[in-house]
């Protein structure tokens, strides 16, 4: 599904990711753990084609396409997801008129006629329920003046109508109490599918308690420097991110 | 050329003072000579003064229009004449044509003692009550030549008082038209009198019905009495030869309220020049302000509000949106008297600029004489939140779209304080359609105001 080769890219001149090497399958859930500063955040946007950071070197193709070559909206239409660490407060932009237009403007990518609104509806309502999310809410401003759970289960919601191949959720854990997480962690299950992929960016094990990974990966440094099975998680639970950092500055 | 437009005037009103008091009302022209006067003194047309400082009227009155000294309606009958767009408004609908009140308006329908004429019929029938009123509001704008002019030359327009305690449910709705076959320079004075306890909606639309290069000078006053609430509505929508002066000067009494929003949605040049005066303790206002631009069309938007007693609150909030050519101009005013303690002001003026060509000019201007007074005002010069774009382009939203989103919202600000729901629906649309580059949707309108 994804491939990610030999990934350079830097913000404002400066080289954050320096070689990334990274393969997703359909199905598989990657967890990928690293102290601050390693290029987490960097990798998920240069993933979903934030502008503001530039590809030096490498490739990423995503179901046979070059991701580099599409501009943000049409990765999104291709199936790739983020869920945002700080989701953006829009005054004006009804959430239900903001989901609307994203899901139409996806199915016109795909060939397929836009939903009527009754349709529409009736589909939203169901992935409101799916997430437990509150009606009012759709009527309200995107995000605005919503609690850090609420915006995060907002991220969720959206997740769960717009159906993507690949989730990124990038430090969806943040901020969030330990009932909030439940709740999100919840609602990433249940849109689970052997056809879809998840990359749970995260700096503790708190979610991966909830989302269990297939694989994890240990980034340092801008460079994959530990790749394991979930049982890694625990370890640098118990040991934090020191020994890994020793290693690879001892190598 | 201003000593030509000068003489010019000059010329004019002399020649033209005995048809201007033709069968006007006295309390008008009792103060025509006094007005053109002031209009001499003050130096003619506003050019380079402090209050038009971003604005030269000079070039607009230096071409050529006729005048019409008379009430001239259009064969049309007034049925047809004009549509409104807005479905589900429910209104009573009053024409004004080039600023003289149409004959075939229908009042009938009005609850008792609300009175909606013509001001030569009020200014015959109910004469004292008018001549209380008249000029009241207008001297505020003292140094606006324009509004000297507007005394000595607007021979018509429309009167509405609300009696006492009386709730007008349904809005007024006033429908100012332009028509013409050349040129035309035209004037237009209304008055509304809101007396004490009374409450009404008054929804002013500016057209222009033609192609055709006009020059309006439309004057407002509105008399708010104690504990009256007054909801002001003006969308102007107009072509783009139409040069627009329209003064709206609002006088406030005790407790009073009133919430006033200017749509400035298509037109040439428009120049709104908005005073208020917070004249009784306990009076709160609310400006509300919104201009589309592009093309080469210029808007002005002046406000002046004058906190005259203690305990009065305002509120005021413009929002801009300039692309192509286009020059946005905002100056905002608050003066808070020696007297006026515990004054509550605040004021914004927001801007977008979609092109490198597009301009605004914004300037605060706040005058206080006193201590005990919160007062804020902030302007901002902006483009997209560039942030908020890549949040709406990451959920599969263009480019395009998700601009149009963004933009939308920032004039839903002033959009959404319009109460009136079926005419907030339409404003709504109108504005997107408008941002689209696409015609407002007036679907009886021949003409197309964005050419």
């Amino acid at each position: 599904m994804l491939k990610i080769k030999n990934l350079h890219a830097s913000v404002d001149g400066k080289e954050i990711l320096k070689g990334i090497n990274l393969e997703i399958k359909p199905g598989e859930v990657h967890a990928i753990m690293g102290p601050n500063g390693a290029g987490k955040s960097t990798l998920s946007s240069v993933l979903t084609g934030r502008e503001h950071f530039v590809v030096t070197e490498g490739e990423i193709w995503f179901n046979g396409k070059n991701l580099l070559e599409l501009p943000a909206e049409d990765r999104a239409r291709e199936g790739i997801f983020m869920s945002f660490q700080y989701p953006v407060e829009i005054p004006g932009v009804s959430t239900v008129n903001f989901m609307k237009t994203a899901v139409n403007e996806i199915r016109k990518y795909r060939g397929l006629d836009p939903y009527s609104s009754a349709e529409f509806l009736k589909m939203i309502r169901a992935k409101m329920a799916l997430v437990g999310i509150d009606s009012k809410l759709l009527n309200r401003s995107l995000n605005e003046g919503f609690s850090g759970g609420e915006k995060k289960k907002n991220e969720i919601f959206q997740m769960a109508v717009l159906e993507p191949k690949l989730a990124i959720l990038d430090e969806t854990d943040s901020g969030l109490d330990i009932d909030a997480l439940r709740i999100v962690a919840s609602g990433v299950n249940a849109l689970k599918t052997p056809e879809t992929s998840s990359i749970v960016i995260t700096h503790y094990q708190r979610l991966l308690d909830y989302i269990v990974p297939d694989v994890v990966h240990v980034l340092y440094d801008g460079r994959i420097v530990k790749t394991a099975g979930k049982e890694l998680v625990a370890e640098l639970e118990e040991k934090g991110y020191d020994w890994i950092k020793e290693e690879v500055n001892g190598k | 050329m201003k000593e030509k437009v000068l003489n010019d005037f000059k010329e004019l009103f002399q020649a033209a003072l005995p048809q201007l008091e033709l069968g006007a009302p006295q309390a008008m022209n009792q103060f025509r000579k006094v007005c053109f006067d002031r209009f001499v003194e003050l130096g003619g047309v506003p050019s380079h003064s402090e209050e038009y400082r971003y604005l030269n009227l000079l070039p607009k009155y230096g071409e050529d229009y006729n005048i019409v000294l008379k009430s001239i309606m259009p064969e049309t009958p007034i049925k047809e004449l004009f549509h409104c767009a807005v479905h589900g408004l429910v209104s009573y609908p009053i024409i004004a044509v080039n600023g003289w009140y149409h004959p075939e308006n229908s009042t009938a329908n009005l609850p008792q003692g609300v009175i909606c004429c013509s001001m030569r019929q009020a200014g015959e029938q109910y004469s004292e009550l008018f001549a209380k009123a008249y000029g009241k509001c207008s001297v505020q704008a003292e140094k606006d030549s324009t509004v000297w002019l507007n005394g000595a030359f607007a021979q018509d327009g429309v009167f509405i008082y609300i009696p006492k305690n009386v709730i007008l449910e349904t809005p007024i709705q006033i429908i100012n038209l332009l028509q013409a076959n050349s040129p035309l320079m035209s004037y237009q004075r209304n008055l509304i009198v809101l007396e004490s306890g009374a409450q009404a909606t008054i929804l002013a639309c500016d057209h222009t019905l033609v192609h055709e290069k006009f020059l309006h000078n439309c004057v407002t006053e509105c008399v708010v009495a104690d504990n009256a609430n007054l909801d002001y509505i003006q969308i102007q929508s107009q072509n783009s030869s139409a040069t627009l002066i329209n003064t709206v000067c609002t006088e406030q009494q005790a407790v009073s309220n009133v919430q006033s929003i200017m749509l400035s949605l298509y037109g040439g040049t428009i120049r709104n020049n908005q005073y208020l005066k917070l004249a009784g303790e306990g009076s709160h206002c609310d400006l509300y302000g919104c201009y589309l631009l592009g093309g080469e069309q210029c808007t002005d938007n002046f406000t002046r509000i004058d906190h005259a007693v203690p305990h009065c609150t305002s509120n005021e909030v413009f929002k801009g949106v300039m692309d192509g050519n286009s020059l946005g101009n905002f100056t905002g005013s608050i003066v808070v008297r020696p007297d006026a303690q515990k004054t509550e002001a605040y004021q914004a003026n927001n801007n977008i600029l979609l092109a490198d060509t597009a301009r605004i000019n914004t300037k605060p201007q706040l005058i206080i004489d006193n201590d005990d007074v919160k007062c804020s005002h902030g302007a901002t010069v902006g483009q997209i939140d560039e942030e908020a774009m890549f949040y709406l382009r990451s959920r599969g939203i263009g480019a395009d779209e998700a601009r149009m989103m963004m933009m939308a919202a920032f004039a839903h600000d002033i959009v959404r304080r319009v109460r009136l729901e079926p005419l907030r629906n339409k404003v709504a649309t109108m504005v997107e359609k408008r941002l689209r580059g696409e015609k407002v949707g007036c679907e009886s309108c021949k003409i197309a105001c964005n050419k």
